[in-house]
């Protein structure tokens, strides 16, 4: 996992890697929520760029962290989805609260 | 083609993993495209991971795959033996989760619906579950 925080725009991007289920949450929610609450970012952008496998243990972890960030005002986007993983986040529609950019 | 494999593991997370990717492998020999793979790995998660966080409730018990091949279709059960869900109908709702605190979707069910052409629930409170999906694999062109 690779948290990068950038002071000047305060934006805090957390790229997961690997494979998101139900065994790898706790401990990606744990490092994510750890970053939140050092930097208070006014946006987090969650980049799956080297994520090769989630299933709907990614869904809950993804709202969990989206619910601490609402604390304070921040706001959160996605990006680097694959259609696979695409296809999971629009079974709730998602990204009508966390949007995908490029 | 005629096939089966059967499978036994002790309900532990990090064989989610585990059984996905065996699953997987099995169904390989029907030459799957890379989204069939995908969709199969998906459904097989969210079935073990329910064994595991409410069949189970994180206690140690065994989980059972069978799959069998028959022709070009793809038959998968998993089974445990935990707590057995009590009603079904509400538990297969779409964000319906028993256990919100664990930052649960509630979307299981309705994946396993969604990524495999059949699926079926079978559950005895107190005895266990038993998800049966099913998946044809398209046969490619020859080429």
């Amino acid at each position: 996992m690779v948290i990068d925080y950038d002071k000047a725009t305060n934006n805090l991007t957390i790229g997961f890697d690997g494979e998101i289920d139900h065994h790898s949450c706790n401990e990606i929610a744990v490092l994510s929520d750890d970053a939140i609450r050092k930097y208070l970012p006014q946006r987090v952008v969650f980049d799956f760029k080297n994520v090769r496998f989630m299933d709907s243990a990614g869904i809950g972890m993804i709202i969990g962290r989206y619910k601490q960030l609402l604390r304070f005002g921040g706001k959160a986007e996605m990006k680097n989805i694959n259609n696979e993983i695409k296809r999971i986040f629009s079974m709730v529609g998602i990204f009508k609260i966390i949007p995908l950019v490029d | 083609m005629e096939n089966e494999m059967k499978l036994e593991f002790k309900s532990k997370s990090c064989n989610e993993a585990f059984a996905r990717i065996t699953v997987a492998a099995f169904a390989s020999q029907l030459d799957p495209t890379i989204e069939e793979i995908s969709d199969i790995k998906t459904a097989v998660s969210e079935a073990v991971t329910n064994s595991i966080i409410h069949g189970y409730e994180n206690q140690e018990g065994n989980i059972h795959i069978i799959c069998k091949i028959e022709g070009q279709v793809l038959n998968v059960e998993v089974i445990d033996y935990g707590k057995g869900i009590e009603n079904l109908e509400i538990a297969k709702q779409p964000l319906y989760t028993t256990k919100p605190e664990l930052d649960r979707s509630g979307m299981g069910f309705t994946i396993m619906e969604n990524f495999m052409d059949k699926f079926e629930v079978e559950s005895i409170v107190g005895m266990g579950t038993k998800v049966k999906m099913q998946k044809t694999i398209v046969r490619k062109e020859e080429v």
